[in-house]
């Protein structure tokens, strides 16, 4: 399987108009900037100039595609992605590091779990949020050649499933299911699918939605859900304020649909620092704790 | 320059201060740090830049990019004198049916960028020279930055980038007029002294009078000042230059006249431009 780096340095390649930048961070192209000369450019550690930059670029007809920490890139240069790409709207890529649970043992100063909200909210901003390495380098090509300007939630886990051919803004249909479906997004997939698999060997049957794009979003398949299942669950390593519950929560409502939602996400707190296992475990997002937290949200509406 | 020229310059300069003064009403603009820099902004486009409507798709044209973006009517005011903004739409100042508002916007050709937070156009103007030196261009971009918007930590931020990347198509102009919104700059934040600060961030300096269009010429002829270093020309100004009656007044910053205080600071435009040239002569003589 081709890795981010190398199927970057292939659309490069192809594409003479896209430079790749980062303000220090080389973590997801380490190799790159050896291979690419001048179409590389560190800026050090300064996250507003580098996007600033970026924007002059893009006026240049370049695509920039920059790299730095989720958080860094969201919330320390959030006004300069706004009124610079987003009023530009000009087609800058940002690339965000070791976003939500990635972060581990850092603390909640490098904790992206705002991100979607805020770069959902920026007018032109696309976000993609793949589920692994696989699943970002099958979005890639589509991601960057979009006219957008478009945030990556980047991860480079190993995958757990064999993913789909990617479709702009479309969820992808990991397994179909009539009585509960579990939208996900990012790096919970590997939780979700894990949890399917126990709900599945009781008996429950699971419909998972691994949703990829969270702007423009899979609508669709949002509505679909709640009307041919019983029980939607949004599950996000991001705060419930502004992410995926809240996605869904709009359409349903803009649609007048009716649903039963359990969100599990983080409820207007930063999550414990540890090591992602461990951090997976003490926050309910573990595998069998999902299944939990849907068996009991069965029970529940089975008994009102 | 020879005297015509320079007289050439003072009367487009002067037309300029009128649309100024003339956007200050029904809503009003920012007229003061817009007076300070309409020198600048009338020697740069007729006497500096390559730009124009004959060459603004060509990747070699030069840029000029308004970072303190609040003095924008000094921009619409030389885009009407050069003929590339038709003087009747300056009429629709503020109207929904225009693009022509208190900020820059790229709906009107000639503007580069938006701006209006301050700190923001160092940066952009910093992707624009990378660019520019991967393509081997010998083009020039510069940047206005007024003095109260180098309190933005942003703007120190793009110069140790630009210096370290040896941008010196970079020309970095900063409008000096002594002002933050409404305080002086000495009084608030301190810059002085200016120049060594922009010196010890690997940059060369020059610094002459912000209304001296020979003095200008002559310090911009000699851009980039030094190889391989960005250019910074600290220019000093007068905030509301042209009407004493707001000349540095903290409280000139915004104006929103009514039609009669306009045609009053239209006739004291014209009787200082008046006495300058009646001491001009007697100093000849």
């Amino acid at each position: 399987m081709k890795n981010y780096e190398n199927t970057l340095l292939d659309i490069m390649a192809a594409d003479e108009r896209l430079i790749v930048m980062t303000a220090e961070n080389r973590a997801a192209i380490r190799n790159l900037p050896n291979l690419v000369g001048d179409r590389f450019i560190d800026t050090g550690i300064t996250e507003q100039t580098m996007i600033g930059a970026a924007a002059g670029l893009a006026l240049r007809g370049r695509i920039p595609v920059v790299h730095a920490l989720a958080t860094f890139l969201t919330l320390r240069a959030f006004e300069f992605v706004r009124s610079d790409v987003g009023i530009g709207n000009l087609p800058v890529k940002l690339v965000g590091g070791v976003p939500g649970f990635l972060s581990d043992g850092n603390g909640p100063t490098h904790q992206a779990i705002e991100d979607v909200a805020l770069m959902r909210g920026i007018p032109p901003m696309h976000v993609f949020c793949p589920a692994d390495e696989a699943d970002l380098v099958l979005g890639l090509p589509q991601v960057l050649s979009s006219s957008a300007p478009v945030y990556i939630r980047h991860n480079a886990l190993k995958p757990v499933i064999d993913h789909t051919d990617f479709e702009y803004g479309r969820a992808e249909w990991v397994t179909e299911g009539r009585d509960v479906t579990i939208l996900v997004y990012g790096m919970l997939l590997a939780q979700a699918w894990e949890a399917r698999n126990l709900l599945e060997a009781e008996g429950v049957s699971v419909r998972l939605l691994n949703m990829r794009m969270l702007k423009p979003i899979d609508e669709d398949a949002i509505l679909r859900a709640a009307a041919e299942t019983s029980l939607l669950v949004t599950v996000e390593d991001h705060f419930l304020t502004g992410g995926l519950f809240s996605i869904v929560s709009e359409i349903l409502v803009r649609h007048r649909g009716m649903a039963d939602v359990l969100p599990l996400a983080l409820v207007d707190r930063w999550f414990k620092p540890a090591l992602l296992p461990d951090v997976l475990k003490y926050e309910g997002f573990t595998g069998s704790q999902i299944a939990d937290s849907i068996r009991e949200s069965l029970l529940i509406t089975a008994n009102a | 320059m020879h005297k015509e020229e320079i007289i050439e310059l003072e009367e487009m300069a002067l037309r300029v201060r009128e649309h100024i003064v003339r956007l200050s009403t029904d809503g009003g603009c920012f007229t003061g740090a817009s007076l300070s820099c309409a020198d600048l902004v009338v020697y740069l486009y007729t006497r500096f830049l390559n730009v124009g409507p004959h060459n603004f798709d060509a990747p070699d044209r030069d840029y000029l990019f308004l970072s303190k973006g609040h003095d924008v009517p000094a921009l619409y005011g030389t885009f009407v004198e050069l003929g590339w903004l038709a003087a009747e739409r300056l009429r629709n100042h503020l109207k929904t049916n225009d693009s022509i508002y208190w900020h820059p916007n790229r709906a009107i050709p000639g503007i580069e960028f938006h701006s209006g937070s301050l700190g923001h156009l160092p940066a952009v103007a910093i992707g624009v020279a990378l660019d520019c030196k991967r393509r081997g261009l010998a083009n020039r971009i510069v940047v206005i930055t007024g003095d109260g918007e180098l309190n933005e930590g942003s703007v120190w931020e793009a110069l140790l980038v630009a210096q370290a990347y040896k941008l010196d198509n970079l020309l970095f102009i900063i409008d000096r007029n002594h002002f933050q919104a409404n305080i002086r700059t000495e009084e608030l934040i301190p810059l002085e002294p200016l120049a060594p600060k922009f010196e010890a961030f690997g940059c060369t300096t020059r610094r002459v009078s912000g209304h001296d269009f020979t003095a200008l010429d002559n310090a911009l002829q000699e851009v980039p000042f030094a190889e391989g270093r960005p250019s910074v020309l600290i220019a000093d100004t007068v905030r509301g230059r042209g009407l004493p009656s707001i000349q540095e007044r903290a409280d000139r910053w915004f104006c929103n006249f009514s039609h009669e205080e306009v045609n009053a600071l239209l006739e004291e435009l014209h009787g200082v431009r008046q006495a300058e040239i009646e001491s001009e002569a007697l100093m000849v003589r």
